[in-house]
């Protein structure tokens, strides 16, 4: 079925059911998360994202977010409804099928008023809802992210950060080295495969036999070029159980 | 927030980390928000687990109740389809009866949860967490009821559709100059746009209900909540759309809200009968219905906190407050009946002045003088603290506001009308059995509703509650002696964020 869409829609799919692969590192708290994130900015991070029950204060700005650009589609979507409130009423009334009732004005905008701003509120609530998705991507019915079993405390009582495979500072076992330096509890390696937990000693494990030198951090940091292979197809394998 | 004081209003320890604080400084949010020193994991314990226990039998014995209240519904409004609606108790000056009455007074009860979910919110009354699902369930369920009136009382309700734009065979359009075209817009929008706000609200919860029935291994009970849920993960970059979608919800709630209730009062005041010909209508029937609709709330969140043992989410002290909006709004309300009564004498005006001493003296003198006690003398019991803290009180005086609300919308309708201005006409209006049934059938469809509400989601925001705790807080895990001052955690390149309170800050050690 995914074959029938166009390569645009394809593509952004793709782009959109990857950006969950990456590192995931649960925290203890909204606190240790928050820090861990000013921190791994300050480190060169930027495909970072943090999962929490609530939303955190200060965490917009930790993670250097812009300011949602949402009021301004809603603002538009307000005035199409005031237009279209105005327009309707005009066109039904005074164009399409004119009654004269009592000898009022076939359209004034005094009797329009109500139902203009109505339809204001009914199309900017619309824009919000329908905007807040789109941005969001939502409804997204497969995330790899759902694989980890820890993760679904994410919207209970445990607080995650999750550092995406295509940021260019990312680096398997550096960025779990990372991660355990700043308190994380457990890190796992989430893709389209499964989730894979890391070692919780704090220090980075070998994933695969790295030809060369071993016993070095640098050695490690050659593991990094695993990650950096091209990603493989998209195929959601939809096991069971996995929403 | 700042709660810096030792001892909160009650005598109890303030909650968060200022408890030693030495700056005395007395803020209004004492109490805390959600008493017992819970954890995150303990409210959504407490709140999920009553959509994922066995149905309970008395949960069964209610629906069953409801569900017979349905049933006399049914047969009320398929007896008024096929006879027409000549079996109310309708005549010619009163053409509008009961079913008005009962439509304004579902609108008006309908009115608390979106003023909770919206004007609260606005108003960063963080209080409102604990009671505003409900609350905006009861709103959407007391719209359906309220929209069933009108709906069958235009007689062929299968021409319903003629009410809105929609191209039909006699080529015509609705009259958009009418009032009542008013409010089919602006009940059904309002009914939308609390559904959307509701729904919003939900996402993150129904996305918690989902990662529970995963661990509990209930698939198809995971695979519903995942295709409600959207896809929901708590990511922080949702978050942030999603706050500022739910800042706006309620920004466009809160005019809305106070609209519904100014368009349904147009229905009245747009025409030209003594007694609902004033302009004191829309603001006046904006606080009565707020005055219903926090009355209804707190009847319904009396029973259920109690029944589901979530007393340390909707404590005392938010009914108190839910009390203290009743005893204002109340008040507002008795100001607008006295105005009225002032406005009609001092007019001059002959039919306004026989309009208002007929109501108080005329034959429905009854339905005034229950309106008159109802509204405007028993809320004043709330100016007591204890009264206002006391569930027995609390419940009765939610009960007594509903039913004086009840007989306001009924001496506004049928004591405006059955005095027309032609003598040859005035008649006594009484109605049906019909009448009643509908109206007690329309109660089945409400509890029938609620109950389902309560059974199958959240009845309380969990993930907003946790919000408003104090450790959901960053601050509150700051290194070193526990005081939240802001500083420290973070790197001199960041800067500091928005909203630090400096008192706290410089007082911090």
């Amino acid at each position: 079925m995914a074959l029938l869409l166009p390569k645009p829609i394809r593509t952004a799919l793709e782009t959109r059911a990857n950006e969950h692969v990456g590192l995931l590192a649960e925290f203890s708290d909204p606190g240790a998360l928050h820090d861990a994130v000013v921190d791994l900015r300050k480190r060169g991070y930027t495909r970072l994202d943090t999962f929490s029950p609530f939303p955190i204060h200060g965490m917009d700005r930790a993670m250097g977010l812009p300011y949602s650009k949402l009021a301004f589609l809603v603002f538009v979507g307000g005035v199409v409804g005031l237009l279209a409130g105005a327009a309707l009423q005009w066109w039904t009334s005074a164009v399409d099928y004119p009654i004269n009732i009592s000898n009022k004005p076939l359209f004034a905008i005094e009797a329009s008023v109500p139902i203009m701003f109505e339809l204001t509120i009914l199309f900017a609530s619309l824009t919000a809802v329908g905007v807040m998705l789109a941005f969001n991507g939502l409804p997204k019915p497969y995330n790899p992210l759902f694989y980890s079993d820890r993760f679904g405390r994410a919207t209970d009582d445990a607080f995650f950060l999750h550092v995406g495979e295509a940021d260019p500072t990312f680096g398997r076992a550096t960025t779990a080295s990372d991660l355990f330096g700043l308190g994380a509890l457990a890190v796992e390696y989430v893709d389209h495969a499964g989730a894979t937990d890391l070692s919780a000693t704090g220090e980075p494990i070998v994933l695969e036999p790295v030809a060369g030198p071993t016993g070095t951090t640098t050695a490690f940091v050659e593991v990094t070029d695993l990650s950096a292979a091209p990603v493989a197809p998209v195929t959601p394998p939809h096991t069971g159980g996995q929403i | 927030m700042a709660t810096v004081t030792s001892k909160n209003a009650y005598g109890r320890p303030a909650h968060g980390d200022g408890a030693a604080d030495d700056v005395s400084m007395k803020t209004l949010e004492d109490a805390p928000l959600v008493a017992g020193n819970l954890s995150f994991h303990d409210i959504t314990e407490m709140v999920s687990v009553h959509t994922e226990k066995k149905t309970p039998a008395a949960w069964f014995l209610a629906f069953s109740l409801a569900l017979t209240g349905l049933g006399i519904l049914g047969i009320a409004v398929a007896f008024l389809v096929f006879n027409g609606p000549g079996v109310w108790g309708l005549n010619n000056p009163v053409f509008w009866g009961w079913a008005i009455v009962n439509f304004v007074w579902w609108v008006g009860i309908g009115h608390a949860g979106t003023l909770i979910s919206a004007v609260l919110f606005l108003f960063r009354q963080k209080w409102r967490t604990s009671i505003n699902r409900a609350a905006e369930a009861m709103t959407l369920f007391a719209v359906v009821c309220a929209l069933l009136f009108p709906t069958f009382h235009v007689g062929r309700v299968w021409v319903i559709y003629y009410t809105l734009p929609i191209p039909n065979q006699m080529a015509m359009w609705p009259n958009f100059k009418s009032p009542l075209l008013w409010d089919v817009f602006a009940v059904s929008i309002y009914g939308t746009v609390s559904l959307l706000f509701w729904y919003v609200g939900l996402i993150p919860d129904l996305g918690t209900l989902r990662d529970r029935a995963v661990r509990q291994g209930r698939m198809l009970r995971a695979k519903i909540l995942g295709f409600l849920s959207l896809g929901w993960t708590g990511s922080n970059r949702h978050w942030r759309h999603y706050e500022r979608a739910y800042l706006i919800l309620a920004g466009l709630a809160t005019p809305l809200v106070l609209s519904v209730h100014s368009v349904v009062s147009f229905d009245f005041a747009v025409s030209l009968v003594p007694g609902w010909h004033t302009t004191i209508f829309p603001p006046y029937f904006v606080a009565g219905a707020i005055f219903s609709g926090f009355a209804m709330v707190v009847t319904l969140l009396v029973i259920s906190r109690k029944v589901y043992g979530l007393e340390n989410l909707i404590t005392i002290d938010h009914l108190e407050k839910m009390n203290i909006v009743i005893l204002v709004t109340g008040s507002i309300v008795g100001f607008a009946y006295i105005t009225e009564f002032f406005i009609a004498w001092y007019s001059g005006v002959e039919y306004e002045r026989f309009a208002f001493l007929n109501r108080a003296t005329g034959p429905y003198f009854w339905a005034y003088w229950t309106m008159m006690t109802c509204n405007l003398i028993f809320p004043q019991l709330f100016w007591v603290k204890k009264f206002r803290r006391s569930i027995p009180i609390m419940f009765a005086i939610s009960i007594t506001t509903n039913i004086g609300m009840w007989f306001e919308r009924f001496v506004i309708v049928v004591s405006s009308l059955h005095r027309d201005f032609l003598p040859s006409s005035w008649d006594y209006y009484s109605p049906t059995l019909w009448d009643v049934l509908t109206y007690v059938g329309s109660f089945g469809l409400f509890a029938t509703l609620f109950l389902l509400f309560l059974r199958f989601v959240p009845m309380v925001a969990i993930a907003e509650i946790k919000g408003v705790l104090p450790q959901a807080d960053p601050h509150f895990y700051s290194h070193g002696d526990g005081h939240g001052d802001g500083h420290g955690v973070e790197g001199p390149s960041i800067a500091e964020p928005a909203g630090v309170n400096p008192m706290q800050a410089s007082s911090a050690g």
